[in-house]
């Protein structure tokens, strides 16, 4: 269909017409929806008709002619222009209005990122993902498409911070699983960054044990770091048995994928640093194409750290030559650093005393008597209460569910005059 | 302290105790066997009889080290079967001898002949009898003759047939007395066979039989119960059933054990893995089990040490035995780990009643260094044996009881933390399992 002038002006009329309320708004998107190949095909000739609509107020109109635009192969100079476009669309649209046509807006999002990272310039997409997930998600604990594209973006650029502040939204609605995986693994290396072990290992944690039906190679990279994260964080304790809940196909495939992190795991165990030093040794290669030597490093250092900590519960004071014998460290100085930074992060609770060159090791001084302590506890009792509410009513949704009830009263006895069950069976007369 | 001062007290006194072993004031008695010297061999193979005494003495020919005593032995193992019919074991104690012995150990393959021909001949009589008695079908004789077949078969060493002769008499016994004679062979020769959970499972099928025990069979029966409790390294039960032998069972078991046997393995696993309480009450309180103790007296000192805290003395009768006990058929295996725990044991006990203990008397009690001492000390409280923890500085050792109150809130918390996370976790597998089933769920559709 040839457009004329006059079919484009009447569409930029239309816009202007219905875009005050919800109702006029869903009959402006069918009727979008209907001219969306006429856009593609004049994608070329749009761009004046954007100055003519105000994204603030006809937002969903202008996210239609905007992705129609952008839909076309872009050169590199027009790139920038695209890019700040787009973002102030961002910053401006409505949310209700773009929520309607989500796929379109999430396009336009992804051209995004995909303008940023071609200009090398990651930094200058955070800001506006960030505000286009606020927008696009229903509440906070929906996970949007642009979510894991987010997480890139921060990784890229560096913006941990603003990564972590995304991360302590809870998730519990997903629309893709693809989308999860994704963001857990962005997600767990940004806390590995900020060297937040315990949330990184809760993100590759889900990762590894969501249910997936067939294996995925982001399963088999997040099961590799959660190995590492796992060995920093909980040393050794870390089990190399799948909990149940675990889908089938990651207990048998992930284990061949990780021979190499296994063999750590085993050398770890045995408690000897050069054992896991041999360990890390021979396996250089493959940790270094998977990019995990920082972790592997940070893996081998929180041996030591083990180490001591053990000493401090058979030990009231150690002498920093014994220490640096146990541990296998090659002098006293290197104990005395060790201990020192440990003390500093809060790992142990320990004097040096450098005219004996003893060390002395004392109880947690945590008298959980303070007012700190109480509001902790009562926070995390009022965490508990809410999730457990949540997890009431999901049970009560499901048991209205049909098709869960039709499932339950199948496997139910026919003819059963004396239970008091309210699930109605199918009778087959 | 006192307790240290008198430990470092007595143990001049020990070397006493020690030497009276080789007094002769208990000429009367035999005179110990299993004794911190060199082994007797010919004493020791004087207390067993049978097809056990030629399989100890290869046994201690084998480990003993000492080119002597394994001639001893080998030469009396040549004498034992000599008397008997075993052919093949002949064989194999001839080439361990090696003409060593002279030209009357050598391979007197005429003797070895002439019994494999009358061993021929016995088993066809054998055989022809067992047929005419199952034509006739009266059980008594089948049974007889099934018994002989066993007896016939364990004779010649072929110890797998034997056994499955005796179990087929089962069928053909009539009286309870008849089911006790099968238990008791097959248990003899599970033993023989190492088969202990044969031994375990026959042990209670006699015990289940109303009558018929006396208390010599049930002597027996709870030695091979006991024997069979070591093997398998459960020391408590093992322990518990040899200090249940009665006295009753005198010399009547020795084609098995010896009394001096079950003195020395129900004290030691006793030691072992009795707490203090029991030790008293069933070892050194029990009348019964000091008839046996009489017979080992270095062992009933060791116990006594024990309970009155000697550890030096303790620890040092037991160095002594280990050589002998290490030549003894079941404890072979054993001795290592029964060592290691009654060790662990003595430190235990010794630190239990004190606030802090100072390492260095504690190093003379116990006759090692105090770096030694630290050593073992540290790997006992890694294990949380001991509740303590090491001045290393002043070489203290303080007892350090884990404060509840602090210990309730961390785990409150912790507890807090694993449920919120294992809680959403879950939320969210059911959330994208939800998803998936709509997926196919549309699909379908």
């Amino acid at each position: 269909m040839n457009l004329s002038m006059s079919s484009v002006e009447s569409l930029v009329a239309q816009i202007h017409g219905l875009s005050s309320n919800i109702g006029e708004l869903t009959q402006l998107r069918n009727y979008l929806k209907q001219c969306d190949d006429l856009l593609r095909t004049e994608s070329t000739r749009l761009a004046p008709l954007l100055t003519e609509l105000d994204p603030s107020v006809h937002s969903l109109g202008y996210l239609y002619i905007l992705e129609a635009c952008t839909s076309a192969p872009i050169s590199k100079d027009q790139a920038n222009k695209l890019v700040l476009s787009v973002a102030r669309f961002i910053n401006v649209c409505a949310a209700e209005q773009i929520r309607l046509a989500p796929e379109k807006f999430i396009s336009i999002c992804k051209r995004l990122m995909l303008q940023v990272m071609l200009l090398e310039d990651p930094m200058r997409g955070v800001a506006p993902l960030l505000t286009s997930i606020r927008k696009l998600q229903s509440s906070t604990e929906q996970l949007t498409t642009l979510h894991p594209d987010f997480m890139l973006l921060c990784l890229l650029s560096k913006c941990y911070k603003i990564g972590l502040s995304v991360l302590e939204d809870d998730i519990f609605e997903v629309d893709l699983p693809r989308d999860l995986f994704l963001y857990c693994y962005y997600g767990g290396m940004i806390c590995i960054g900020q060297k937040q072990f315990r949330k990184a290992l809760e993100l590759l944690h889900n990762v590894v044990t969501a249910p997936m039906p067939i294996i995925s190679a982001i399963a088999v990279e997040a099961y590799k770091k959660y190995i590492l994260v796992s060995l920093i964080h909980l040393g050794q304790q870390f089990a190399t048995s799948f909990p149940k809940y675990t889908s089938s196909a990651a207990q048998r495939n992930l284990k061949n994928f990780s021979q190499s992190y296994l063999e750590l795991v085993n050398s770890y165990s045995t408690g000897k640093v050069s054992e896991v030093e041999k360990c890390v040794e021979i396996y250089k290669d493959t940790f270094g194409s998977d990019n995990n030597l920082g972790l592997v490093k940070q893996v081998v250092s929180s041996m030591y750290k083990r180490n001591i900590q053990r000493l401090t519960q058979t030990y009231l004071t150690l002498s920093l030559q014994d220490i640096a014998n146990t541990v296998q460290l090659n002098s006293p100085k290197e104990a005395e650093m060790h201990v020192l930074q440990m003390i500093q992060e809060g790992d142990i609770y320990a004097t040096i005393n450098q005219k004996d060159g003893m060390v002395r090791f004392l109880e947690d001084p945590e008298q959980y008597k303070t007012c700190e302590m109480i509001e902790r506890l009562d926070f995390s009792i009022q965490r508990i209460m809410r999730l457990s509410k949540k997890l009431t009513t999901m049970n009560e949704v499901m048991s209205c569910d049909p098709s869960y009830l039709g499932k339950v009263g199948k496997e139910r006895q026919r003819f059963d005059y004396d239970d008091f069950y309210t699930v109605p069976s199918k009778f087959t007369i | 302290m006192e307790a240290e001062d008198d430990a470092a007290g007595a143990i001049i006194g020990d070397e006493e105790i020690y030497a009276n072993v080789r007094d002769e004031t208990d000429s009367q008695r035999h005179r110990p066997i299993i004794s911190g010297e060199q082994l007797d061999v010919e004493a020791y193979a004087a207390l067993y009889t049978g097809r056990t005494k030629t399989t100890r003495l290869l046994f201690i020919a084998d480990k003993c080290g000492a080119p002597s005593m394994e001639l001893e032995a080998l030469r009396m193992a040549y004498d034992e079967i000599k008397k008997g019919e075993n052919t093949q074991l002949f064989r194999e104690v001839v080439g361990k001898i090696n003409g060593r012995l002279g030209p009357n150990y050598a391979l007197d393959d005429a003797w070895a002949d002439a019994v494999d021909r009358r061993a021929e001949l016995k088993k066809d009589k054998l055989e022809n009898e067992l047929n005419a008695y199952r034509t006739n079908l009266i059980k008594e004789s089948i049974r007889m003759g099934y018994n002989d077949f066993g007896d016939f078969y364990y004779a010649h060493g072929q110890l797998g047939e034997a056994f499955k002769n005796y179990v087929r008499t089962r069928d053909y016994c009539t009286t309870s007395k008849h089911i006790i004679h099968m238990c008791l062979n097959a248990i003899l020769l599970s033993i023989e066979m190492g088969q202990f959970t044969h031994v375990t499972s026959y042990v209670g099928k006699a015990e289940q039989t109303a009558d018929g025990l006396d208390p010599v069979t049930i002597a027996k029966l709870r030695c091979a119960a006991g024997l069979s409790h070591l093997e398998g390294k459960k020391y408590k039960l093992a322990a518990r059933k040899f200090l249940e032998v009665g006295p009753e069972l005198g010399n009547n078991y020795t084609e098995v054990i010896s009394p001096q046997d079950v003195a020395t393995y129900g004290s030691l696993c006793a030691l072992a893995s009795f707490d203090r309480s029991e030790l008293k009450s069933k070892v050194i309180d029990n009348t019964n089990f000091r008839n046996f103790l009489e017979l080992v007296p270095e062992i009933r000192e060791l116990i006594n040490d024990f309970h009155t805290s000697h550890y030096a003395s303790c620890l040092e009768y037991l160095g002594n035995l280990k050589t002998n006990l290490l030549l003894d058929i079941h404890l072979h295996d054993h001795v290592e780990t029964l060592y290691e725990q009654i060790r662990s044991k003595a430190l235990i006990q010794y630190t239990l009643p004190f606030v802090s203990v100072d390492l260095n008397m504690m190093a003379n009690a116990f006759n090692t260094s105090v770096t030694g001492l630290e050593k073992e000390l540290e790997a006992l409280i890694t294990n949380d044996q001991i509740q303590a923890r090491i001045d290393s500085h002043n070489k203290i050792l303080y007892a350090r009881h884990a404060d509840q109150r602090n210990g309730t809130f961390q785990r409150v918390l912790q507890t807090g933390n694993e449920f919120d996370r294992e809680l959403r976790a879950m939320l969210l597998r059911a959330n994208l399992i939800k998803h998936d089933y709509n997926l196919k769920a549309a699909r379908k559709h």
